[in-house]
């Protein structure tokens, strides 16, 4: 596996990483960030509340035993995590902090709908692996991977590689950068002439 | 939209075919997704600000500001403030959430229903309060429980604030046809069953992720039964299931409710607006990728004995041995042990009100227990209403005092403690008994350890102390 910090920090079309693993199921958006933290208006510096709850104490001191607090993310910028992660509300905040902390990809056998489309628009790919290879990383932490988005494929080394899933379009926008937007935009006789058909 | 008769494919469909085809502007290919048209956008202040500022830095302006519709829900104080003065927010923070959704209104030309307005709310409570809601239509929000409009029919998900920012500036959202699934809550609920219990029932019966993927269409005789408002709260808690959206086919009940709201047409416009809306029922033979059924006689009154929404069993039954660590996890947190039931845990706050169940009936539904009694010592009972409208109902039925006197705190309307971003909320190791729609760790405060309940089994518990059955309660005490 090459140097890991040969990565441009945002460019996902190949991440070379260590994973970070939490063995839970059913992670909601509530864990990866509180709600009372979202009574923000920006979209920036999400990541120190990144699964506040778990890293603070009560006084907002950083819990040394919490390996969370300690982790390397130009290292380590995959996320692995038990099924159904990301359920519960739709807050967008939820991939923008975990993108703030330094993740670039999460990895579960199932994802929650509205979280694995706001995670695609944020540079942070939520990626399905087959059981076998989602209990395989589970089981070894911090090992090396590659993601490569043009293949869609996660190379394990010695463990189960797997090609994944991704939506078409939402690869086509994080393979070129763009965002989905002007392509909505570019649709607008489109709009008006439903517009004026429903009128 | 073509009227049926139009249709060339006579293929059966579901309500949900028929209001996502209507509403498509463009198809989608396997290379891009379609574009469906949205009818209502309704707007809040917690997932807005970001969305309005991505159309300033492109110089975008709002495409149909009359189709979007805003308030202010779950920063906002539920406490009192005299005239005069400002509303006592919980931060500074939550304060300038609110300015910058009443800038943003002001800017683009929304309605907002703010400070002052008569229809000030939770979201999901004002729309279909204003008749904004309607059969057939598709409606989004930047809020998971946006599922609660699909209880008049029609298509209704929460969405992130990156697609709030393209309904903003399109009026249309990139989506794929998710999958369908249809739950049949069959035969009559036992007396004193409350929608909250079914829908805690079905979330039991599919998981937590059972729904993921899929637009749930709600049927049977046992939510055919139900009012409007138990509709809502049954759509309301569909994202606790996974799902998209869900949705029950509107009929008489769901006309007569609506007809004279303020958005809403009337004269022959709601005649033939009615004539449409009863199309909206699913074919003989419509095809569902998946088909659920649940036996209503079987559902009891319910709770949740762990921290996610899947673990809602009988007050009375004993919490099932867990199944894995997650489930080992959340019993730890929760205090509560296998083997025995939830009845008898010891409560220290009540909460009765968010968009799950917070109207009119609902706080009937808690009166009722509440009448004449006292709240148990040491328990504070938080009752909030889901407007300002169903506060003024409320207060003019007489509920208001019914609280006041039991000991109970009647609020100003919002979001409250069910998400506990506003000041409202429980203190570390607190257990909640709530009618909100979420239990997860730290949901209503760091620590504070949350059971899901109607609004009749949360009055039980803050009358008791302890979680019981509500028809317990009633009964004359023994010698």
């Amino acid at each position: 596996m090459p140097d890991p910090a040969a990565n441009s920090e945002d460019d996902i079309r190949q991440i070379d990483s260590r994973t970070f693993v939490i063995d839970q199921e059913d992670i909601d958006t509530d864990q990866i960030i509180p709600a009372r933290f979202l009574t923000t208006t920006s979209r920036d510096g999400l990541g120190k509340l990144a699964f506040h709850d778990w890293r603070y104490d009560g006084e907002g001191k950083p819990l040394e035993a919490v390996s969370l607090n300690s982790l390397d993310t130009a290292e380590c910028r995959v996320l692995v995590a038990g099924r159904n992660f990301g359920c519960g509300s739709s807050r967008e905040h939820a991939p923008w902090a975990l993108h703030d902390f330094g993740f670039r990809a999460v990895i579960s056998s199932e994802f929650a709908d509205i979280f694995r489309s706001n995670s695609a628009r944020n540079g942070l790919l939520p990626i399905m692996a087959p059981e076998a290879a989602h209990n395989w990383l589970l089981a070894n932490p911090g090992v090396s991977i590659r993601i490569d988005l043009a293949s869609q494929h996660v190379d394990l080394g010695n463990g189960p590689s797997f090609d994944f899933e991704i939506e078409p379009f939402a690869k086509h926008c994080l393979m070129e950068g763009t965002d989905p937007l002007g392509f909505l935009m570019s649709h607008s006789d489109a709009i008006d002439a439903y517009e004026a058909d429903i009128a | 939209m073509s009227p049926e008769t139009e249709r060339a494919d006579k293929t059966p469909r579901s309500l949900f075919d028929k209001v996502w085809e209507a509403h498509q502007v463009r198809a989608e290919t396997t290379e891009t997704p379609g574009l469906l048209y949205i009818d209502l956008h309704l707007v809040h202040e917690v997932t807005s600000p970001q969305a309005f500022s991505v159309l300033d830095e492109r110089g975008l302006t709002v495409r149909r500001p009359d189709r979007t519709l805003a308030t202010i829900d779950h920063s906002t104080p539920t406490l009192d403030f005299a005239a005069g003065e400002g509303p006592p927010y919980a931060t500074a923070a939550a304060q300038s959430q609110v300015e910058r959704l009443q800038d943003n209104a002001a800017k683009h030309g929304i309605t907002l229903h703010g400070w002052g307005s008569g229809h000030r709310g939770v979201v999901h409570v004002i729309g279909p309060e204003l008749g904004a809601t309607q059969p057939g239509m598709t409606i989004v929000c930047g809020d998971s429980h946006t599922a609660t409009h699909g209880a008049f029919g029609a298509l209704a998900f929460g969405i992130g604030t990156t697609e709030v920012g393209h309904v903003l500036a399109s009026q249309c959202l990139l989506q794929r046809k998710p999958k369908s699934m249809r739950v049949t809550v069959d035969g009559e609920t036992a007396p004193g069953i409350s929608a909250k219990d079914i829908i805690l029932a079905v979330i039991a019966e599919l998981g937590v992720d059972g729904g993921t993927g899929c637009v749930i269409e709600y049927a049977g005789g046992a939510i055919e039964a139900l009012d409007m408002e138990g509709r809502m709260t049954v759509c309301n808690m569909s994202i606790e299931a996974g799902a998209r959206a869900g949705m029950i086919a509107p009929d008489a009940t769901t006309f007569a409710w609506l007809e004279g709201r303020e958005h809403c047409p009337h004269g022959a416009d709601w005649d033939q607006a009615v004539a449409e809306w009863q199309t909206l029922r699913s074919d003989p033979g419509a095809r569902f990728d998946r088909e659920v059924m649940i036996d209503a006689a079987t559902i009891r009154p319910m709770v949740t004995w762990g921290t996610a929404p899947d673990t809602g069993i009988a007050v009375n039954s004993p919490i099932p041995e867990p199944r894995s660590a997650s489930q080992r996890k959340a019993l730890a947190y929760m205090g509560l042990e296998a083997g025995k039931p939830v009845a008898g845990a010891r409560v220290d706050q009540v909460f009765i009100g968010s968009c799950t169940n917070s109207r009119i009936t609902d706080l009937r539904e808690a009166a009722a227990i509440m009448s004449g009694r006292r709240v148990a010592d040491g328990i504070r009972a938080l009752v909030v209403p889901g407007s300002v409208a169903v506060r003024a109902q409320a207060e003019a039925e007489g509920l208001d005092r019914i609280f006041i006197d039991a000991g109970a705190e009647w609020r100003q309307p919002g979001c409250s403690m069910c998400i506990a971003m506003n000041g409202d909320r429980g203190e570390p190791g607190q257990l909640v008994v709530s009618t909100s729609n979420r239990n997860f760790e730290g949901r209503q405060g760091p620590g504070v350890r949350t059971i899901l309940a109607s609004p009749a089994t949360a009055a039980a518990a803050a009358i008791a102390g302890h979680v019981i059955e509500p028809a317990e309660l009633m009964e004359p005490a023994h010698a």
